[in-house]
């Protein structure tokens, strides 16, 4: 078997592992898009204000695990497929051959259509290239505009505040991470961003970038509403669009993503996709949708990989959910946190606390929730949105007292005898265990 | 180390919050909570002050064990001056809430003045806050926790509140933490009320760390060791909780009974512990769930109770269906034999409304009783009582009043004085079992004399926690003395009294002593804390403890004639059991005692004995 | 042979040593708000229960992890990587048990990780309620049973699960 893998995000790197481990005698290889060793996109944030260095960002930290794995890793982008022919061309010239291919390319930022945008000092957040150039202009104190106070955004916008840049987001939604928390969250973080310093601007577009006066920050940036501020660098973070134009002509179908079935095959034949690149079933809704989140990119990759290597795995959707420090204030959502169309909402806001908790319900399943200021075991959320567990009288309880969560997920995970109490129990000390942890 | 080092003092009549370092000088002296945070509180106040005025204070304390391993290390106390007593008051409670304030990173909290509106205190490690408690005033101290949770999003806060009582100064209102744990006697949440103060919330993520871990680790869990193997807190506590004592101190006719007219009270044994673990006939499930730990103990007396849905008290009242805090032995003692009633769910009842208002039921359970004699007498009739009929042994009244004192309603207004106030208001003061203004608990000074001196010379007014002989009289512990004589009993209580309050200064609870000596303590507290603690430098401690409380009590009017139980204890023999034919034999105890303390006749601390002990 | 934490909740009294046992063994201090593992308080219901890290078989934490910090060991525990971690959370979102936690003064995650084979939690509890034993042995648990229940979105198969052929039995 030869496989390819188009790709070397977290989707392309699961995959390859994946299919390693159930076919221990298959060709892989495994095309990356950069001149860099697999990394994850995710991990810039922490490259640009330096709690990690540039291999703290790599998928795998061994420089040979590729090898060891026998999953040969090259680099270049795609020319073309011939799904017929099952060709795969690279720029580099190189044309492989495969039985399955798996595209697993992700997705590439949006670029606003501002008039000044290639001006230097003007940079998306995507590459670890991007974030190198980041590193170039994001003095300490150095003024910084952020265009997009998106979910991506604003974990940018994190990482420039703990590198000390003077910051100042622009949004055009009404509110900070419109697509991941409704108005009373957002309008949280927007005041937590405010109390530290960082300059909030809503329903504000940015016009024009210009290059600064001399002596000046190198940019001026125009906004909407007619003021400007100066910048020493501008960062774009105004959305992500699937990385399919190549695809043209292949016989693969796109949407917003590369279409796919259940099983994260594509309209073509022995062509798979995973990652941002794809839509892939949404659990919440059943439909296809690009969640564009890691934890679906790696879930894709697995269950593709194993549909290629003949292991037959349906997949029922992913569950949309983010987490979000935003200067030391973390916000999460899952599922529908908008809400489902019928169904009931538990809710708890403290303003002066920067604390919030909305719980969705349809029937007497949790479909969504949205948290401000709370991590404990905040994946009891994933768990109970997931399985769909049925509340039964937690629900009501919930619906009072949301904070309740935690009790009502080991209640019905761990639904004990529901008939009755339990029996009356006495517990007495046990004699001689006491020989008990070390000490320190 | 052990200590955090840290005091936080709340102004309540400026709303000003305050951190200041902890006078370790004290600690060498006092060594934590109860010893402390009464050093605190004799240097900080005037022992005259009115209790329930803005001059009293009320201190919340930890000692250096409370969130450590050790087991039982979870203990708080609120120390202030006590409105039933007029004297010192330092209660202590278990649960969850000790720790976590000391998790948050403070040894005590000195709460001061009084708020100009109703507020609680949010403690969030070193933030403290005082907040609008408008939406709480009036509400239940299970509704209050509730609140508060939800209020800051945070189920793994702890919660001391009061309860109504609390609020409209019910003299014996108590402070309940964790839903169903209680700083219970001499009033310590009228106090909290009258300074609108209705709650402490508290949330720590800070560790506590102790000296030297390694000796601590060893201690602790030879500590452990031996509760584990010991018959009381090895197997009788966690399996009968304090109720194990029910039937054994009725057999020994030191179970006062009927405001202590009598000496045993035949319904005992259905409402023992025994009761509590068989299935009822009503509905087949026991009235006794599971126990439950307070915080690092690995004894689990507590009794998690559910009542019978169908008994009277609760039909139609799902509120009170699910389990929570039951009965342990002193509660049942009060308000079941000293009533007279032995229906178990109505007691377990009571004891619910107890926490659920903040009452302690010793108090009320007595004072209940108390008001039952002088109904029967005729000199309280239905008229006080708004119909009730009070006689002894009326279930239905007993539920009633306990209902209508914790929400301070009706009659309950006038329950609500406790018994002392309430048996002189209807001219019989000789009716009041207590000592210095607190009801005595479940032993008969007849029957036990040990209890009797114990009650008698009790800094806080009567209270068995202070030297409780019955270890030593009835269990043996920690070697068997007669409880129907007086000789060696003047030594006997000076020595649990001294031990006590060491350990109440420790962190720990009290109930380990079935099984620990200061032998056992003082190494655990030594690994935790710098100065070298042995069991002698415990027991000193312990001794200027109690000495320092006297003289608290001697500056605010007290003095050696309210060393002194009530006539019928004195007067009228037990007419059953063992102690038949007997009265207390306080008179020949007291002067030995005095003379053992270093006291001049009349129950002053000597100037010598003050200055041996650095007082 | 792999071991496991087995809890047995109705033997648990709530006393928490298990926790400060764990803050001690992990924090170097007594802290139960770091502990790995947590016990919740019924007592309306008469029930009391230490839950921490299974180890599931999927780890989803693991699988969450955008750089490998959280690693499965040869006793199929998995363990984070500290000097890997970036604090992103993504596992604290991704665990369906809710058994991976932030701790915010250190910036890393921080989650059950057997104390290594010797778990201090299972020494310090005083009545038994959880104990350290094969995981073939008897009733292990509830708690598995319900990770496979939840695992039906995905496979049994952790992606960085390197040896070829556990993953025959996958899927379907
Ligand atoms: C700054 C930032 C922060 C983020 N934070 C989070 C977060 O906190 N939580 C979260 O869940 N998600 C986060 N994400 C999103 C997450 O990183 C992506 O969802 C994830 O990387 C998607 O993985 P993927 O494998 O599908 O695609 P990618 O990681 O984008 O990998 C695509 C691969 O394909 C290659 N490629 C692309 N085009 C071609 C081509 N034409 N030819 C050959 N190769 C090509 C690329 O070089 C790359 O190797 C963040 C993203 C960014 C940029
Ligand atoms: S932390 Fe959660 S996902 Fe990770 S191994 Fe444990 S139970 Fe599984
Ligand atoms: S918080 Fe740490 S361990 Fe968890 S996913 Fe992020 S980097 Fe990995
Ligand atoms: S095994 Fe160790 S790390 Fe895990 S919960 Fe127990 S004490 Fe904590």
């Amino acid at each position: 078997m030869k496989y390819v893998i188009l790709g070397a995000g977290p989707a392309g790197v699961t995959a390859a592992e994946t299919l390693r481990n159930v076919d221990p005698t298959a060709t892989i290889t495994m095309i990356g898009g950069e001149p860099e060793p697999p990394y994850s996109r995710m991990a810039l944030p922490y490259l640009i204000y330096g709690k990690v260095g540039e291999d703290g960002t790599y998928l795998r930290q061994d420089p040979k695990h590729y090898d060891d794995q026998r999953i040969r890793y090259i680099q270049g982008r795609a020319g073309g497929i011939d799904s017929r022919a099952k060709k795969l061309s690279l720029s580099t010239g190189e044309v492989l051959d495969y039985d399955k291919l798996l595209i697993a390319t992700g997705a590439n930022p949006i670029m606003p259509p501002i008039p000044g945008s290639n001006l230097e000092g003007v940079e998306t957040c995507w590459t670890l290239e991007d974030a190198r150039q980041i590193l170039k202009y994001a003095d300490k104190d150095s003024p910084v505009v952020l265009v997009g106070a998106g979910f991506i955004g604003s974990i940018i916008l994190e990482a420039l505040y703990l590198r000390g840049c003077k910051i100042t987001v622009v949004e055009l939604a009404p509110r900070m991470v419109a697509r991941m928390m409704d108005e009373t969250a957002g309008g949280m973080l927007g005041r937590w961003c405010e109390s530290k310093g960082v300059k909030v601007l809503t329903n504000t577009r940015v016009d024009s970038l210009a290059k600064g006066e001399e002596g000046q920050p190198r940019l001026q940036v125009g906004f909407s509403n007619g003021e400007s501020a100066p910048a020493d660098l501008v960062v774009l973070a105004v959305g992500v669009r699937s990385n399919t134009g190549f695809l043209v002509g292949s016989g693969v179908k796109t949407n917003t993503g590369i279409v796919v079935d259940n099983y994260l095959q594509t309209t073509a034949p022995d062509i798979y996709a995973a990652g941002d690149c794809c839509e892939g079933i949404d659990i919440s809704t059943g439909k296809p949708d690009m969640l564009a989140i890691q934890p679906v990119a790696v879930e894709h990759g697995r269950i593709a990989a194993l549909n290629m290597a003949g292991h037959k795995h349906h997949h029922r959707g992913s569950l949309n959910m983010n987490v979000l420090d935003t200067m030391g204030l973390i916000s999460s959502s899952f599922g529908l946190w908008q809400g489902a169309q019928v169904g009931e909402t538990a809710k708890l806001v403290d303003e002066d606390n920067f604390k919030y908790m909305k719980l969705e319900f349809e029937g007497d399943k949790l479909v969504g929730a949205q948290c401000v200021g709370m991590t404990d075991h905040v994946g009891m959320l994933r768990g109970l949105i997931q399985t769909g567990f049925s509340l039964g009288e937690w629900k009501d309880k919930l619906l009072v007292s949301p904070e309740r969560l935690r009790e009502a997920y080991l209640a019905v995970a761990h639904a004990h005898p529901t008939t009755g109490p339990m029996a009356p129990h006495i517990n007495t000390p046990r004699v001689g265990n006491h020989a008990g942890a070390s000490g320190h | 180390m052990g200590w955090t080092g840290k005091v936080l003092r709340v102004n309540l009549t400026n709303g000003t919050v305050q951190s200041e370092p902890l006078n370790m000088d004290w600690a060498q002296q006092y060594l934590g909570q109860r010893g402390l945070a009464t050093k605190y509180l004799v240097e900080e106040i005037d022992a005259q002050c009115d209790p329930l005025g803005p001059d009293n204070k009320l201190i919340f304390a930890t000692g250096p064990l409370t969130g450590t391993c050790a087991s039982t290390g979870g203990r708080y106390s609120v120390i202030t001056k006590g409105p039933l007593t007029n004297a010192i008051a330092c209660s202590n409670s278990g649960g969850y809430f000790g720790a976590e304030l000391k998790f948050a990173g403070w040894d005590m909290v000195i709460l001061e003045g009084k708020s100009p509106k109703p507020v609680y205190l949010c403690v969030t490690d070193d933030k403290a806050e005082l907040l609008d408690a408008s939406d709480i005033w009036g509400t239940s101290v299970w509704k209050t926790d509730e609140w508060i949770k939800a209020k800051h999003q945070d189920p793994m806060m702890h919660v001391a509140t009061i309860g109504i009582s609390g609020e409209n100064g019910v003299l014996y209102s108590a402070i309940v933490n964790d839903l169903h744990r209680a700083a219970g006697r001499s009033g310590v949440g009228a106090v909290m009320g009258s300074k609108n103060l209705k709650a402490f919330a508290v949330r720590g993520t800070k560790g506590v760390k102790v000296r030297d871990g390694r000796a601590f680790m060893k201690a602790t869990n030879d500590g452990k060791q031996v509760l584990a193997e010991n018959a009381v807190t090895g197997s009788g506590l966690p399996t009968y909780g304090t109720q194990v004592l029910m039937n054994a101190i009725n057999e020994a006719g030191a179970s006062p009974t009927r405001n202590s007219r009598e000496v045993q009270f035949e319904g005992a044994h259905d409402i023992s512990a025994e009761a509590m673990a068989t299935p009822r006939s009503t509905d087949g499930e026991k009235n006794l769930q599971t126990n439950q730990a307070c915080f690092a103990c690995t004894i689990a007396c507590g009794r998690i109770s559910k009542i019978d849905e169908k008994h009277f008290t609760v039909v139609n009242k799902p509120e009170y269906w699910h389990s929570s805090g039951g009965l342990e032995y002193e509660a049942a003692w009060a308000l079941g034999n000293n009533t007279g009633v032995n229906d178990l769910e109505a007691l377990t009842y009571a004891q619910f409304i107890c926490n659920e208002q903040g009452l302690d039921p010793i108090s009320l359970g007595a004072t209940i009783s108390a008001a039952m004699e002088l109904f029967e007498l005729g000199l309280i009739t239905t008229e006080q009582t708004g119909g009730i009929d009070l006689k002894f042994g009326n279930a239905e009244a007993l539920v009633k009043c306990t209902e209508l004192t914790g929400k301070a309603e009706g009659f309950g207004k006038e329950l609500g004085l406790g018994s002392a106030r309430l048996c002189a208001k209807y001219g019989r003061p000789d009716l009041s079992m207590s000592v210095k203004g607190q009801e005595f608990p479940a032993y008969d000074a007849r029957g036990i004399q040990g209890m009797g001196l114990t009650y008698a010379t009790s800094n806080r007014g009567a209270c068995h926690l202070r030297s409780y002989t019955v270890a030593s009289e009835m269990l043996g512990i920690p070697e068997k003395t007669d409880p129907l004589v007086t000789e060696g009993k003047a030594g006997l209580v000076k020595a649990f009294q001294d031990a006590t309050a060491a350990v109440d200064s420790a962190g720990i609870c009290v109930f380990t002593t079935f099984a620990w000596t200061l032998e056992d303590i003082a190494p655990q507290v030594d690994a935790a804390v710098e100065g070298g603690w042995t069991p002698d430098k415990m027991l000193e401690v312990g001794e200027r403890i109690w000495n320092m409380e006297r003289m608290f009590n001697h500056r605010a009017g007290f003095t050696g004639k309210d060393d002194m139980l009530p006539p019928r204890l004195m007067k009228e023999a037990a007419q059953t059991g063992p102690a038949k034919g007997l009265v207390s034999g306080l008179d020949k105890m007291l002067p030995e005692y005095y003379q053992l303390r270093g006291w001049t006749a009349d129950g002053v601390p000597t100037t010598e004995t003050l200055s041996r002990l650095a007082v | 042979m792999l071991k496991a934490l087995v809890i047995d909740a109705g033997k648990c009294t709530a006393c928490k040593q298990c926790e400060m046992a764990c803050s001690l063994e992990n924090e170097g201090e007594f802290n139960v708000a770091k502990s790995r593992i947590r016990v919740f308080d019924f007592h309306t219901e008469a029930r009391f229960v230490p839950y921490t890290c299974t180890q599931c078989a999927e780890a989803w934490c693991q699988q969450a992890c955008p750089v490998n910090a959280i690693t499965t060991d040869g006793m199929g525990v998995k363990v984070v990587h500290d000097n890997l971690c970036v604090g992103c959370k993504v596992c604290t979102i991704a665990c369906p048990f809710g058994t991976v936690n932030y701790n915010a003064s250190t910036g890393k995650v921080i989650k059950c990780d057997l104390c290594g084979g010797e778990p201090a939690c299972s020494d310090a509890c005083p009545t038994g309620a959880i104990t350290y034993q094969d995981v073939e042995q008897g009733g292990f648990d509830k708690m598995k049973v319900w990770a496979t229940q939840s695992a039906n979105a995905t496979t049994t198969e952790g992606p960085n699960t390197p040896k070829a052929g556990q993953a025959s039995g996958t899927g379907h």
